[in-house]
């Protein structure tokens, strides 16, 4: 087990840290300029992935079932797009944080029915709060400044008195929120907190009688994963969609959150980037087959057709050999080459070219 | 005020039925969660692959109706026999929400393969019964009842007296109530799991096939039906995961509920309520009695 | 067991009275009444289905007797939790083993330190100088158990792959992490083999020794309950039907009909 050296993070984990940094600062930024990349996929990929995050505290942590990110993201969204409105002076960054303060009242309202009920029960009393939320929304012109227009525009970013409009620019907010975020989980996590959460997912009585509040970790993941998707969902309406539509909250990216979160890999945050990832690219991927080796002879809905069966199977798949999901399979791959391949590693590789393993 | 109370039985009435169709879609569930203490995620998307299925038969083929019906329920067995196969039996041991993510799996899986197979425009399910109110019933009682939902209560009534029957009477019935207690225990009394699960989720398919005629005549067959799952949790929540009954009795109140509801409160809130005013109504029922009027107590053993 | 104390044997610790337990129309105990003494060895015996471990369930709160009363240090605890109990200094472990399967050893029993983590999750995030002073504490206590119990070199594995044996002393090195003045012990020794027993064993005396913890355990095994223990409650069908030293129960008829199955 390594040592950690800064807060909770090891040295493995600040040179991958690192190396994340110079890919997505310097690297990137330099190779890419097609401004696809960062509004189809990139910026779309670090705010799902931060949603993510959130479904991973309440479900792969805390063994919640809940099924309501996309509600919360709404009530992310639409808190920023308020805040921005009516209280300009507090600022991007302000309005961000409570935007997410506002999700996670909702994570707390919704997340009560927890300390009752499990499993299905639960998930049923969390997409309450998916239809609610988007209902509230919908039905109170307020949220929307009364815009009968049906399509809100987000405001543009603005901090410190700087423009964050082109996709670059807002590539690096998410970028930056994203990452320090995702620091505070990574913390957390390995933290009491962590250990909190995922006692009462283990054996929740157990944890009990070790003197654990199951009162207050679970509405604490609750808030926290309402806060997460919160903030994803701010990002993900003034960054990606660049408007505020309730239908772009729907039930539907509940449940892409919630295939990002299992396919990913249950109660790991690497899992939250792989899943965000595989759910992301996969559909590009499936096109560009579509095109490439079928000259687009396949209709657009048949490739989403089979994209959804794929998805499926490969939910069934992984619940039957791997339900850690992805990052687990990573991680007995990454065993299997250790065991195979004792001696190697980077500084040795070189000398250990031409040698027997 | 005998107008008001005319539309007040209208209003109430015409909810219940509707009530009945949701009952139709709980009565899948409820199927499964008794024989194998499983909730199975994917039953909206059954009655929209079923359904689909039957149009297909019909309209592409020119299948006559009779027989494209039997060749749906035949798919749904076939359905019923992979998921077995292919789902249940490598899960046999595996924890409940392990399953339950795997419905969902199955769901998005049999989503797929029908848009995939059928396409995505809504199609028309002629079932030779109007939805419009019944002549003699208007003329009568002065009540504007569809006869489609009447035809939808008559069938929810005929087929859960059946199944009610048939688990409380029968060998069959007696064999999946041990199975949904402890599979493994039915296994070793020599209880053929495997059988029991292909007849239980067969069964679901043609439950899940008939659900989806009714609301196929009403709606038109298309992708919103796989929703109609998510409109059945209240229900099941209501009326209990594992009982037959619960899921009629429970269909009828969130029906009545809604219907209620919508014409008399929605127009303070600006409509749609009937959205998650179901929901809210099962958070209710979930904190004070969640095992639904007529389910059986969820009991944790330490 | 006539030896020096270092810990001498006080005033009740832990007092239930009168407890009366049913499920649906199966009486699990009936009117129950026995007292625990600080810093002793209190073992509870009888045939299976006596009703011990449904006795502890009703002492830790997880279960919630129809009648009878628990107190604790002679105060009375209405409403008891497994909470209630464990801030008030009673940590137990289970017959059927209730450890995080996915969480290490070392975490397993961090977690039996929660009692003595202050810290809110804000401060964990933001790792906060004394969350790692408060880790640092609950860290080098873990480790603590972990060499006393000698399982060192499994301490990062996840339970969930330990051998039964290894997982029952994890059980109780999370108990102990509690830092409680009452442990109780659901069949501590259970599928254990003659050499796993005496180091339970030994464990069990060193802890109640070393740190005055009180113990009452749950055990079959009666050379063990005759070793170890200074007194004993001894339960058939829910009632007590012996309640005194190892000695003086083992020669109580009544016991020794109920071992043998004897009509009474």
């Amino acid at each position: 087990m390594m040592k950690p050296v800064f807060m909770t993070y090891t040295k493995k984990d600040l040179i991958n840290l690192a190396v994340c940094m110079v890919l997505s600062v310097l690297v990137i930024p330099s190779f890419i300029t097609t401004e696809y990349w960062y509004t189809s996929i990139l910026i779309p990929w670090l705010c799902l992935a931060l949603a993510t995050i959130g479904q991973q505290i309440v479900m792969g942590y805390t063994g919640q079932l809940a099924l309501g990110a996309a509600g919360f993201m709404a009530a992310g969204a639409f808190a920023m797009f308020n805040l921005i409105l009516r209280v300009p002076d507090l600022g991007f960054v302000g309005s961000l944080i409570v935007s997410g303060l506002i999700a996670a009242a909702f994570g707390i309202l919704f997340g009560l029915p927890s300390l009752k009920v499990r499993g299905i029960y639960l998930m049923v009393a969390t997409l309450a709060s998916q239809f609610f939320i988007i209902w509230m929304i919908d039905k109170f012109g307020w949220f929307k400044n009364y815009d009968s227009s049906g399509i809100i525009t987000a405001q543009d970013i603005v901090i410190l008195g700087k423009p964050f409009t082109t996709p670059l620019a807002m590539y690096f907010v998410c970028l930056a929120v994203t990452t320090v975020l995702t620091l505070l989980a990574m913390n957390m996590a390995r933290g009491s907190t962590g250990r909190n959460w995922m006692a009462v997912r283990d054996m929740d009585i157990a944890a009990e009688s070790m003197g654990v509040s199951l009162l207050r970790t679970k509405v604490q993941a609750f808030a926290i994963s309402a806060f997460y998707c919160g903030v994803a969902g701010a990002l993900f309406a003034f960054c990606y969609l660049k408007s505020l539509e309730p239908v772009a909250f729907d039930i539907k990216l509940s449940f892409k959150i919630l295939f990002m979160c299992i396919l990913g890999g249950l109660g790991t945050i690497n899992g939250a980037f792989i899943g965000a990832a595989f759910i992301l690219l996969f559909p590009v991927l499936l096109n560009a087959i579509g095109n490439n080796v079928f000259h687009g002879a396949i209709d657009a809905t048949i490739i989403s057709s089979i994209e959804q069966v794929i998805f499926g199977g490969l939910m069934i798949i992984f619940m039957i050999y791997e339900p850690l999901g992805m990052a687990k399979l990573w991680e007995n791959i990454k065993q299997k080459w250790k065991t195979k391949f004792p001696t190697m590693n980077i500084k040795n590789l070189t000398s250990s070219i031409g040698k027997k393993s | 005020m005998v107008d008001e109370l005319l539309f007040f039985m209208e209003v109430l009435v015409g909810g219940l039925l509707a009530g009945t169709m949701y009952s139709l879609v709980a009565l899948g569930f409820v199927l499964i969660f008794k024989a194998s203490a499983t909730f199975n995620f994917s039953q909206g998307a059954m009655v929209f692959f079923s359904v689909l299925a039957f149009c297909g038969f019909m309209q592409d083929f020119n299948i006559p109706f009779v027989l494209a019906f039997i060749l749906a329920a035949l798919l749904m067995v076939v359905v019923g026999l992979c998921t077995e196969r292919f789902v249940l039996r490598p899960l046999m041991n595996a924890s409940e929400d392990t399953v339950l993510m795997a419905t969902i799996g199955l769901g998005y899986v049999l989503e797929g393969l029908a848009q995939a197979a059928w396409g995505v425009e809504v199609r028309r399910l002629d079932l030779g019964i109007g939805d419009f109110p019944v002549p003699w019933i208007a003329d009568n009682l002065k009540l504007f009842i569809s006869a489609l939902d009447i035809t939808a209560g008559v069938v929810a009534a005929i087929m859960i007296i059946g199944l009610f029957l048939l688990f409380k009477y029968t060998k069959i019935g007696l064999g999946l109530r041990a199975v949904a207690d402890d599979a493994g225990a039915a296994s070793s009394i020599g209880i053929p799991l495997k059988h029991i699960m292909l007849l239980v989720w067969s069964a679901a398919g043609v439950v899940a096939l008939v659900a989806g005629c009714m609301w196929g005549a009403r709606a038109g067959v298309q992708f919103a039906l796989v929703d109609l799952a998510l409109k059945a949790l209240p229900v099941l929540i209501i009326g209990g995961f594992s009982s037959i009954p619960g899921a009629i009795i429970g269909g009828l109140i969130i029906g009545a509920v809604e219907k209620v509801l919508e014409v008399y409160i929605g127009p303070f809130f600006g409509g749609a309520i009937e959205g998650w005013a179901p929901y809210v109504l099962a958070i209710f029922f979930l904190l004070y009695r969640p095992e639904g009027l007529f389910g059986e107590k969820i009991i944790r053993r330490v | 067991m006539a030896q020096e104390r270092k810990f001498k044997i006080g005033k009740p610790i832990l007092e239930v009275k009168n407890i009366s337990l049913s499920f649906g129309g199966v009486k699990a105990i009936t009117d129950t009444s026995f007292d625990v003494l600080e810093h002793e060895v209190r073992a509870i015996i009888g045939p299976n289905g006596a009703g011990k471990s449904s006795m502890l369930n009703c002492i830790n709160g997880i279960y919630k007797p129809q009648q009878g009363t628990v107190s604790f240090r002679g105060q009375q605890i209405p409403n008891i939790t497994p909470n209630i109990m464990a801030q008030m200094g009673l940590s137990r472990t289970f017959q059927n083993l209730a450890l995080f399967k996915r969480m290490s050893v070392l975490d397993n029993i961090l977690v039996g330190r929660k009692l003595h983590t202050k810290t809110n999750f804000l401060e964990v995030a933001f790792q906060l100088p004394k969350v790692k002073k408060e880790e640092k504490i609950n860290r080098d206590r873990s480790e603590e158990i972990i060499s006393f119990l000698e399982i060192e070199d499994i301490k990062d594995t996840p339970v969930g792959k330990l051998p039964y044996g290894l997982q029952k002393k994890v059980e109780l090195g999370r108990a102990l992490a509690t830092d409680s003045s009452v442990i109780l012990l659901d069949e501590p020794m259970a599928g254990m083999n003659v050499e796993e027993k005496r180091d339970m064993c030994r464990f069990i005396l060193k802890v109640n020794d070393e740190l005055g913890t009180t113990m009452v355990l749950i055990e079959h095994d009666m050379g063990v309950v005759m070793d170890i223990s200074d007194r004993v409650v001894v339960l058939d069908y829910g009632k007590v039907i012996g309640d005194g030293t190892p000695d003086e129960v083992r020669s109580n008829q009544k016991v020794i009909d109920a071992y043998l199955g004897v009509e009474h």
